[in-house]
């Protein structure tokens, strides 16, 4: 068993799988750099992303698979588990070899791993369409800071976009040090990155912005109000609003 | 805008309309094509819950709580002694228009007392959509009420620019109706239902010939019946609710356990009595299987079995009293036999019947599809069938998975042993 390890981007991933088929070794196993631990008894291959091989892997994957089996991989990826690499893998090289529409043979493993775990990111996804908070900056920004499990950010785009077309906005990837920044007069998405993550600073906000306060204001009593005591269900309140969202729901601050 | 003002009036209107309990926002497909304030999402989204574990996604209101009715059932009722407010129509505009750009909210859920009368108070409603849309270009999902007795116009103009209507049936029967709302009938609620529903259906049919049909109430209407206020049994409910979803094509009906609210009636429940949650829940149980589940109404409930089970859910009641129809092999039966499998949900289903074309499926296998199978067992076979299935009687194999499963309402187990007594 060879070790094939690349950089961790998409377009790694995908010279992996060219120079897979380059190579013929009989098994691998596919790391992450990140998550890699070299072993002297093993033997271990490097991939060079290469962006041309790349796009002919893609090119041949888009043939064999569905939009949606093509979109499923995409989200697995992006859910940047450990082990998820293999299975893209594995599943990648059954599309290939494969001449018969396999993407619902949830018999096998790596077909079901996909499709699994392309819910669990999905759910990321829909989360953050849902609980991101805007606070408006005195330029007119509408400002939200992010901490998501999965790498969603990419697949969040389009849904802010459209629904925001008339503002700026900002999200930023906490974690990943990555954000989206919409600018309504040029009305396209710029990609922002930063080798620092910016602070939390509600109060700063607060203190700029008067009108801003209010309508949080006027949010937390609206939250209160809509509340009826007499059924009250702690337990599927925070099944349905997991605690790891609290911290940036303007309504669950005290 | 007055702040303390519009903050006060906030908080009586939204508490006075907590008790509608429609609040989805799903079935809009209105598209941002004007460079203007919001797109729809066909699935809803939920922005937050409540401590009760309600969802929150519109911005749900009254426009005002004062009221000429005096419905025994309601908190704004005119006899009741509460703050009354009502709101203008720039300060709902200004509300929705500021939490929707936060993402705080889908859009919004406007109804109303009804004030001098129906097409007075109706008007208020429509011009609040109509300055949404075509004032701030906003593609929000916007729900609206029909009010009993507004005039046709109005209908047809609400209907240009809400996504949804709604009007509630309040009480499952007429004859509960007239007991504590002796002003309605159902009859008034009928008349909106069928003339949106017309409307609808004839828009529809015009799209096939032309392109340019404006969007006609594109998420449907709904409709809300309160539940354990008066004294029908769950059949009827359901019945009425069957009927409702046949005859106008509705989206959704809502039930609604009766959470007491006046003091001094001697007709309702009274004041910290708790509401009947467990049933509501079967009854939303029932309802599904109907939706989605192709079940007949008749096959649940009938006159031989007026009630829902308490300890067990609608479907595994249904099995354990069809018991001759199973166990249903899951490599060999059609998509409505497996659909009717206890533990077997709508996706799994789906799962099974694409993934049995690659081969006969095993127990590890339905287990990986996340399927419940310690409840699934006695009503299926499979591949690798290991379950030795006696001849148990409906009532073992009932006590058998109950034992194995805790209820969320009951909160001692009742077979716990008890030592001392």
């Amino acid at each position: 068993m060879e070790n094939y390890v690349f950089d961790g981007s998409f377009d790694g991933l995908m010279t992996l799988i060219f120079d897979f088929y380059v190579r013929k070794p009989k098994q691998i196993k596919v790391w992450n750099e990140r998550d890699f631990q070299p072993s002297m008894f093993e033997e271990n291959y490097e991939v060079i992303t290469d962006p041309d091989k790349a796009k002919r892997v893609k090119t041949k994957l888009t043939s064999k698979l569905s939009k949606q089996g093509w979109k499923r991989f995409y989200c697995t990826f992006l859910s940047e588990q450990t082990e998820a690499y293999q299975h893209l893998f594995d599943f990648a090289k059954y599309a290939i070899d494969s001449n018969q529409n396999f993407e619902s043979n949830f018999g096998n493993q790596d077909v079901l791993y996909l499709a699994q775990m392309d819910r669990k990111v999905n759910r990321e996804k829909h989360h953050f369409e849902a609980f991101i908070r805007f606070e408006k900056f005195p330029d007119g920004t509408f400002y939200s800071t992010i901490e998501p499990k999965y790498h969603v950010l990419p697949l969040l785009l389009n849904h802010f976009k459209n629904r925001y077309a008339d503002q700026d906005w900002i999200i930023y990837d906490l974690i990943r040090k990555t954000g989206l920044m919409y600018s309504k007069n040029e009305e396209k998405v710029i990609p922002i990155k930063l080798d620092f993550a910016p602070k939390q600073n509600h109060s700063i906000v607060k203190s700029f912005e008067p009108t801003e306060n209010q309508y949080q204001e006027l949010w937390k009593g609206y939250f209160k109000s809509a509340n009826i005591p007499a059924r009250k269900n702690t337990k599927l309140h925070v099944q349905l609003l997991p605690k790891r969202f609290w911290k940036y729901l303007t309504e669950k601050e005290s | 805008m007055n702040f303390d003002r519009v903050n006060e009036k906030l908080n009586i209107l939204a508490d006075a309309a907590k008790y509608d309990v429609s609040c989805s926002s799903s079935g809009g497909n209105r598209k941002n094509n004007n460079k203007g304030l919001g797109n729809s999402k066909s699935s809803g989204i939920c922005h937050t819950y409540t401590e009760d574990g309600r969802c929150v996604s519109l911005l749900k209101i009254l426009l005002t709580n004062h009221c000429i009715y005096d419905c025994a059932f309601c908190v704004s009722r005119k006899s009741n002694d509460v703050q009354r407010a009502a709101f203008t129509v720039e300060e709902v505009v200004d509300l929705t228009i500021n939490f929707y750009r936060r993402n705080y909210i889908e859009g919004l859920f406007l109804s109303s007392g009804i004030f001098k009368n129906a097409d007075f108070t109706m008007e208020r409603l429509v011009r609040i959509a109509k300055k949404l849309r075509l004032e701030h270009r906003f593609n929000g999902y916007i729900h609206l009420k029909s009010i009993p007795g507004a005039s046709e116009e109005l209908l047809s103009e609400a209907g240009l620019y809400a996504d949804r209507l709604s009007i509630n049936l309040e009480m499952p029967t007429e004859e509960g109706l007239k007991l504590v709302a002796p002003e309605k009938s159902h009859a008034d609620v009928q008349k909106p239902l069928n003339f949106v529903n017309n409307k609808i259906i004839q828009l529809k049919d015009e799209k096939k010939l032309i392109k340019s049909v404006p969007k006609f109430a594109p998420a449907g209407q709904s409709t809300q019946m309160v539940i354990g206020a008066t004294p029908e049994n769950d059949f009827q409910i359901m019945s009425i609710a069957n009927q409702y979803y046949n005859d106008y094509n509705l989206k959704r009906v809502y039930y609604s356990g009766f959470i007491p609210i006046n003091h001094n009636d001697s007709l309702l429940p009274s004041i910290g009595s708790q509401p009947p949650l467990l049933r509501e829940n079967r009854l939303y149980q029932t309802d599904w299987l109907m939706r989605f589940y192709q079940f007949n109404v008749h096959e649940i409930l009938n006159e031989s079995n007026p009630y829902l089970d308490t300890d067990i859910d609608p479907k595994l009641s249904y099995a354990l009293r069809n018991l001759h129809l199973f166990p249903i092999d899951i490599n060999t039966a059609d998509f409505h036999m497996i659909l009717r499998i206890p533990g077997v949900g709508v996706k799994s289903a789906k799962k099974i019947i694409a993934a049995r074309k690659f081969g006969k499926i095993r127990t590890y296998q339905l287990k990986s599809f996340g399927i419940a199978y310690n409840r699934a067992r006695y009503f299926m076979r499979c591949e690798d069938d290991q379950y030795q299935r006696l001849e148990l009687l409906p009532t073992q194999i009932k006590n058998k998975i109950l034992s194995n499963s805790q209820s969320k309402y009951i909160k001692n187990d009742p077979n716990q042993l008890i030592l001392f007594e």
